[in-house]
């Protein structure tokens, strides 16, 4: 028989027991919707926990600092290191080359150094750490006080909260107002005459002032990087941080390791790629260039092995809701055939080969499965808006800010409503193969 | 004056059933030859084997040895898709108690062995209306067979029957649920279809005196095997 025939039959037959076939599809229906809300809650608490640590940038940074030796070859007792052949100084040409590397978004240094605030007249001691613009989007701004920076360049601070309840408590009326930033500034000194060649010249430290203007009030300083998490108070642009050429903690130590090249160099650079799934390649590539490099990749391939796991174990909860519906399907078709056996030899007598037959109870159980996934689709999805609505209000109360703990993508749905039919034509293959064996003399003597 | 082919050739045809230790002969060493264009009527008591052999000829059945050839083809070695194929294109079978799907119109029910045959769309409903009209049913083509007489239900079984242009139409018991007066019409409109050069029919039935009136010649079964074959008059 032709398809459009044999889908005409099937959908005729269905119609005729709609009371059954209709409970048998919601059976079904409620089977795919428990498969697909555990699976839509697993993939959003998926979605939710890496996208809050991919925003940390903790998952898609690596750390790089270069690969000097304490000791000096040569120098001092017998040295316990060698000297690394590829070693070479974190300088301003080693950032514009990591930066040029494929899938880097942007190489920063971390900028952090004691300096005195003053507001209202007031001294207060402070920390203070440059962010980069991609911080803007880590989420530790979300919900801040007042507003994020206007641009990378501009002379504005954001203070975090502590720091801002020393200066004022009233946090909200430091928005907009002024302080004085007193920082000290390193000046490089001429190398002297008579020194090693390949000895800097040092540096002095010159007092300077720098006026800001306050714009915000962050609970935390976001993970920046490693090594100085919320440790810094007094947040600026990172450009202008850099510009400022403030003596930081480490300048002392770098004075005291030789440094061939005149040009500043960093401590450590953060760098950040485009994705968590970059970041081994990116950080072999940055071992080869003759840097130490570090990412916390290890932490978030654990987190993936988990959720995998989670899962799966929601997968087979669901499932089993599905597996009740396939003895529904099971049961109404094997019914249907002791209803329609004589029918069934009326359609042997008029030439119906066993295939067709065969066919029409395969589609019908197709078009049940069909049904049934998607409104079970439609249902989950539902379960999982309403799980996420009910979790909502409830941060609500808490006065946290809302998320959302399930999500339903197109391969979710299409696999519901996929799942859904392959498991009714799996339960059809029984009564189909049953119908399409049945001895049509004895089904037209059945009354 | 050269003798056709027959239409219809049984050979030592027998069926029995396995029925615990005993074996039924439902149908024992039974020979018959129906030439092209004969409307045999195969007689007998109830349980005399005459439904059973007339299922071994539509195909529906296969025998238990002998053989049954129709059309040069011997039913007995097709494979159980080729007697489907069989079933749909050679043969239009008509029943005692009708066999209309009750939930479909009579258009419905006349058009099911097209669909079966996959007969292009364009044409099915003119075939259909084709085959209803030659049983006088084309006005009530849209009503389902609960809302037709007796006799009304047999006329849409045998427009069904031949929708699909077979050469051989059987008939089991035909009047058997009709009264007397609506039987004599369907055997006159069989009479009137076999007319068609190269109808053969085959019917079976208990009623000896409307078979003496309307077939051309009369086969009687007892105890599975076949008792007489001879013209009627």
């Amino acid at each position: 028989m032709k398809v459009r025939d044999l889908s005409d039959l099937a959908f005729r037959n269905l119609r005729e027991a709609v009371l059954r076939n209709s409970l048998t599809t919601l059976g079904v229906a409620v089977g795919v919707a428990s498969l697909v809300a555990m699976l839509s809650l697993g993939v959003g608490l998926q979605q939710l926990a890496s996208s809050r640590l991919a925003k940390s940038g903790l998952f898609d940074s690596i750390f790089v600092t270069p690969k000097t030796n304490l000791r000096r070859p040569g120098g001092g007792p017998p040295a316990t290191r060698t000297p690394d052949a590829k070693a070479r100084p974190l300088d301003a040409d080693a950032r514009a080359e990591i930066s040029r590397l494929p899938n880097v978004i942007e190489v920063y240094p971390q900028i952090r150094f004691f300096t005195e605030v003053r507001y209202d007249g007031k001294p207060f001691a402070t920390m203070v750490a440059g962010m980069p613009e991609s911080s803007k989007a880590s989420g530790a701004f979300d919900g801040m006080q007042g507003s994020f920076f206007s641009s990378p360049n501009a002379d504005e601070a954001i203070l975090q909260a502590e720091f801002a309840k020393e200066l004022d408590p009233q946090t909200t009326s430091l928005i907009g107002k002024d302080l004085v930033l007193r920082y000290a500034e390193r000046q490089s000194l001429p190398a002297q005459p008579g020194d090693p060649a390949e000895s800097s010249g040092g540096f002095s430290v010159v007092p300077k002032e720098k006026h800001l203007r306050i714009m915000g009030v962050v609970e935390t300083e976001p993970a920046s990087g490693f090594g100085g998490f919320g440790t810094g108070r007094l947040l600026i642009p990172l450009p202008l941080a850099e510009t400022l050429r403030a003596a930081q903690v480490n300048d002392l130590r770098d004075i005291l390791r030789d440094s061939s090249s005149d040009k500043p160099a960093y401590s450590s650079l953060t760098v950040r790629v485009k994705s968590p799934s970059l970041v081994e390649n990116t950080e072999a590539k940055l071992k080869e260039l003759g840097f130490s490099a570090f990412s916390l990749l290890d932490a978030s391939k654990s987190l993936r092995i988990f959720f995998s796991v989670f899962d799966l174990l929601l997968g087979i909860f669901g499932s089993l809701a599905l597996a009740v519906a396939t003895l529904g399907i099971i049961n109404t078709l094997v019914m249907a055939i002791l209803e329609r056996r004589r029918e069934i030899g009326v359609l042997k007598a008029l030439g119906a080969a066993d295939r067709d037959v065969k066919e029409l109870f395969f589609v019908e159980a197709g078009v049940m499965g069909l049904f049934g996934g998607m409104l079970g689709t439609l249902l989950g999805w539902l379960i999982g808006r309403s799980l996420t609505l009910g979790t909502n209000l409830y941060l609500h109360r808490q006065n946290l800010p809302g998320v959302d703990i399930s999500s339903v993508p197109w391969w979710l749905v299409l696999g519901g409503i996929g799942f859904a039919v392959l498991v009714s034509l799996a339960a059809g293959l029984y009564p189909a193969s049953r119908a399409a064996r049945l001895d049509p003399v004895q089904a037209l003597r059945y009354e | 004056m050269t003798q056709l082919p027959p239409a219809i050739h049984l050979a030592s045809v027998s069926r029995h059933y396995v029925m615990g230790e005993s074996v039924i002969r439902a149908v024992h060493e039974v020979s018959l030859s129906v030439p092209s264009g004969e409307f045999l009527a195969l007689l007998g008591s109830s349980g005399s084997g005459k439904s059973t052999l007339l299922n071994l000829i539509a195909g529906l059945d296969r025998p238990s040895s002998g053989a049954v050839i129709a059309y040069g083809q011997d039913l007995s070695k097709m494979s159980s898709l080729e007697l489907a194929r069989y079933r749909r294109q050679a043969v239009g079978m008509v029943f005692q108690s009708f066999n209309l799907l009750p939930r479909m119109t009579l258009e419905e029910n006349v058009e099911l062995p097209l669909r079966l045959a996959e007969v292009d769309r364009s044409e099915r409903a003119a075939r259909v209306r084709e085959a209803l009209e030659r049983v006088k049913l084309e006005k009530r083509i849209g009503h389902r067979p609960s809302e037709l007489s007796g006799g009304e239900q047999q006329r849409t079984a045998i427009a069904r029957a031949l929708v699909n242009r077979p050469r051989i139409l059987l008939a089991d018991e035909p009047t058997g649920n009709l009264d007397s007066a609506t039987g004599e019409s369907i055997l006159t409109l069989l009479r009137e279809i076999q007319k068609n050069p190269g109808m053969t029919i085959v019917m079976v039935t208990h009623e000896r005196t409307l078979a003496e009136r309307f077939a051309d010649r009369l086969a009687v079964m007892g105890d599975g095997k076949l008792v007489s074959n001879g013209a009627p008059r």
